[in-house]
């Protein structure tokens, strides 16, 4: 058995455990710790049912802690080693568990963290890795997170947007070590688009895997980043392209439009073009307002007044992106680019330049200094 | 989330506050100052905060290349006016408004006399991976 398939039937051996009466922090900590004692066995000697085998050990796990628990506190201890078989979990057990993980009340980098475990059945240390902390960090970031869930009622109506949000920021989160966080969103999107009928996950969804169609051409041979007018379009991936499109389109046939739905139609609008030059702006234009609409995000805004640029020419771009604020990230570097299409090549330089400076990553200022040094070389 | 580096500096920071050198200190004032660094970072690993921290020795060079098929060049020690980093924690937090509350009770660490030392600590943003969205 695979680790990916390990990890999807983490939930669902949680929600068993749960079912039984164990509350969810205990249930979350002993699934956690089954499931490192099946990552370190498994290989050797793999289980026949990998599911009985987890919810077996998590609940044996489970009732140790009970004791020990009990110990302390110098209580009887009675509990029988096997509990009589309950239902099977449901796709409301999954879904509540994504509403929890990603409650509205803990801190985006902690729901982040125990949405991974719970719901993507990611290790402890797994997770510290992809997010370049100490394990011992991470442990802490998500057992504070559980001791901050102890006081929510589990009766509580979820936040589907919320739980959206997370998805994305894990999806977004870019590097990728031995777990690819992109690869994991989109795996816990799918599982809930499969428990949630909703526009807007199937709008997420395909969000993810039209820019995941690109991952290949987003960098070059060295690890260089390369801009989207730049990328070699035969890398990209077809299959997942069309998949993408697909689920966006029965998303946008419930006419319950949203921001991941709109997100995603300018990505598939990229997808469709073959060549850059075959890029249809007018409508990314049309696309990036109803974006504007939805969100009223800054940087919505400003993509949209790139895209102005290139639908209606450089100085209607620029005209777009006076009526922003200066202050926004990446609008200097937008101000180079326009400045660079209307031909004003010196200004665009100092404003590459400028631009790097005030860079958000590392990739993307070094992608703005050699724009600088590029138009300083042939001006 | 988002990485800062805390640097401590030996030299080139604006003089604290409680600007005793260490060496001056009583041997239980030193300890004092040093339970209190191990704390502050045992209280960011619990909070989910820590990420690493070092600490410098004084003495080093400069080194650079020279050329193909020669030693690398060396210029040390330093000189006593140079800028000196003491040592760095890294730490992963919300915003920059934690990482400054963060940096102002390290900067609170107790020196001579048992009072905070308020010496400046430099706080910088460490550049986080690229997005994946970027349309």
């Amino acid at each position: 058995m695979d680790d990916v398939r390990l990890r999807e039937i983490v939930p669902a051996v949680i929600g068993v455990l749960v079912r039984r009466g164990a509350d969810f922090a205990s249930a979350e900590d002993a699934v956690q710790e089954a499931l490192v004692s099946a990552v370190a066995n498994w290989p050797a000697d793999p289980p026949r049912d990998p599911q009985g085998w987890l919810v077996t050990v998590s609940w044996r796990k489970h009732l140790d802690q009970l004791r020990s628990g009990r110990a302390r506190a110098g209580r009887e201890v009675a509990y029988d080693l096997e509990p009589p078989p309950g239902p099977v979990p449901t796709a409301d057990d999954t879904l509540r568990l994504y509403f929890l993980c990603a409650h509205p009340t803990l801190p985006p980098a902690s729901a982040v963290a125990l949405t991974l475990r719970a719901v993507g059945g990611l290790t402890t240390r797994q997770i510290a890795e992809a997010y370049l902390v100490p394990e011992p960090t991470m442990a802490q970031r998500i057992s504070r997170a559980k001791r901050r869930l102890a006081a929510v009622r589990l009766d509580e109506p979820g936040d589907l947007p919320t739980v959206l949000r997370v998805l994305y920021l894990i999806y977004n989160e870019g590097h990728s070590g031995e777990v690819d966080l992109a690869t994991e969103a989109i795996r816990v999107t799918r599982q809930l688009a499969a428990v949630a009928d909703e526009p807007e996950v199937a709008g997420l969804l395909a969000l993810e895997l039209l820019h995941h169609a690109r991952r290949d051409a987003r960098t070059d041979a060295t690890g260089r980043l390369v801009p989207l007018a730049e990328q070699d379009r035969s890398r990209w991936d077809p299959a997942m392209i069309a998949e993408g499109v697909a689920v966006l389109q029965a998303a946008l046939a419930r006419d319950r439009l949203g921001e991941y739905q709109a997100q995603a139609a300018i990505a598939a609008l990229h997808a469709d073009a073959r060549s850059v030059e075959e890029t249809d702006w007018v409508q990314i234009v049309e696309w990036y307002d109803e974006l504007v609409g939805l969100t009223g995000s800054p940087v919505a805004r400003l993509n949209r007044a790139v895209a102005v640029g290139e639908a209606d020419g450089a100085l209607a771009g620029l005209a777009a992106l006076a009526e922003l604020d200066p202050a926004l990230p990446r609008h200097t570097a937008a101000s180079a680019y326009l400045h660079e299409r209307a031909g004003r090549l010196a200004e665009a330089a100092d404003r590459y330049a400028a631009a790097a400076r005030a860079a958000s990553n590392a990739a993307e200022r070094d992608h703005l200094t050699r724009q600088a040094a590029r138009l300083r070389q042939s001006g | 989330m988002a990485k800062y580096l805390l640097l401590k500096h030996y030299r080139g920071a604006p003089a604290a506050v409680n600007d005793v050198p260490m060496d001056r200190w009583t041997p239980a004032e030193i300890d004092a100052h040093m339970t209190y660094m191990d704390d502050f970072a045992k209280r960011l690993e619990e909070s989910g905060e820590y990420v690493d921290g070092q600490a410098l020795k004084p003495e080093g060079a400069w080194v650079r290349s020279d050329g193909d098929g020669r030693p690398p060049v060396t210029d040390g020690p330093f000189a006593e006016t140079k800028d000196l980093i003491a040592g760095w924690m890294i730490i992963d937090v919300d915003a920059w408004e934690r990482a400054v509350e963060l940096a102002g009770e390290l900067s609170a660490a107790p020196g001579a006399g048992g009072k905070p030392i308020h010496e400046w600590l430099e706080v910088r943003p460490l550049f986080p991976a690229p997005p994946t969205v970027d349309d």
